[in-house]
């Protein structure tokens, strides 16, 4: 085995395992499956016309981020409890929070695009709205905070406290549709018994929040063992500098 | 179809920022990695 032919075979197996790569593979599949679903096989909405089609990716992409915002505070949960400490916990809780950024910048971005389709603007102070970007604010900001320095356990500590307070906004995005006076619709399949959609939309959307789910698997693994190489790295430089200042005080 | 620059628009921002964070966390960790021998890492 040649020196390039082990290094090649070293970064296809920086993060990845073999579970990693099946779910790659078929995750990549049900993106084209949804795509195709989306774009081309559904039917338009009596209503909403074209415009529905945004929903196949908006829909899903506002489920992520609740979801990935909810597994940050589990795991924020598990670091914070005495018996569980970790600072596994604290890296899938940062992991998930970076995810769950993505997926809420996406779910308000095409909601933007297809509120423009359907009520002619862009953005508009709208509580369900407004409440959404507040909270893709508030992780931003956790994700912030996890980067101010310190050690791992300081890191760690201060975001679960964090991550425990940024979730109970969920709820208040979730229902803000309901507690105030809203362009935004209400939920359309969860929560409501009387579900009129059309099959193939409905198996679409459902599509979609499963295609979306798997990514989330398998970013939260690669990106959850990023963060650990990063901290032995981290951990290996402090150990250095501690060792060259032990030195210098040693021979001084 | 007048919808449609913004429905192809939703789709390719959607794909194309999940595509771009996923080159980002692959490329971040095999930097990281180069410092780290594989036989530390736990997953392996």
């Amino acid at each position: 085995m040649t020196a390039a032919s082990v290094d090649t075979n070293r970064r296809e197996r920086v993060t990845g395992t073999s579970f990693t790569r099946g779910l790659g593979a078929v995750t990549l599949v049900g993106i084209a499956w949804l795509v195709l679903f989306g774009l081309v096989v559904t039917p338009a909405d009596v209503n909403q016309g074209e415009s529905v089609r945004i929903m196949y990716a908006h829909v899903p992409g506002a489920w992520l981020a609740y979801l990935a915002f909810v597994v940050t505070a589990i795991s924020s949960a598990m670091y914070l409890f005495r018996r569980t400490r970790s600072l596994v916990w604290d890296r899938i809780a940062g992991a998930s929070a970076e995810i769950g950024v993505l997926f809420m910048g996406i779910s308000l971005v095409t909601g933007s695009l297809w509120g423009r389709l359907t009520w002619g603007t862009f953005w508009t102070w709208d509580a369900r709205l407004t409440t959404t970007a507040f909270l893709f604010i508030t992780y931003v900001g956790y994700l912030a905070v996890r980067n101010l320095g310190g050690t791992h356990h300081q890191r760690a500590r201060r975001s679960a406290v964090l991550a425990l307070l940024a979730v109970l906004e969920i709820p208040l995005v979730h229902f803000s549709v309901e507690l105030w006076n809203s362009l935004h619709q209400e939920a359309s399949v969860v929560g409501n018994t009387d579900v009129t959609m059309d099959g193939l939309m409905l198996f679409t959307l459902f599509l979609g929040v499963i295609v979306f789910t798997l990514m989330y698997v398998w970013m939260l693994m690669h990106r959850q063992r990023s963060l650990t190489l990063q901290d032995m790295v981290d951990d290996i430089g402090l150990d250095v500098a501690l060792a060259a200042r032990r030195a210098e005080a040693g021979s001084s | 179809m007048k919808d449609v620059g913004f429905i192809v628009a939703s789709y390719v921002i959607t794909f194309g920022s999940i595509g771009v964070f996923v080159s980002l966390i692959v490329s971040r960790a095999r930097r990281v990695s180069r410092q780290i021998p594989p036989e530390d890492r736990p997953w392996t």
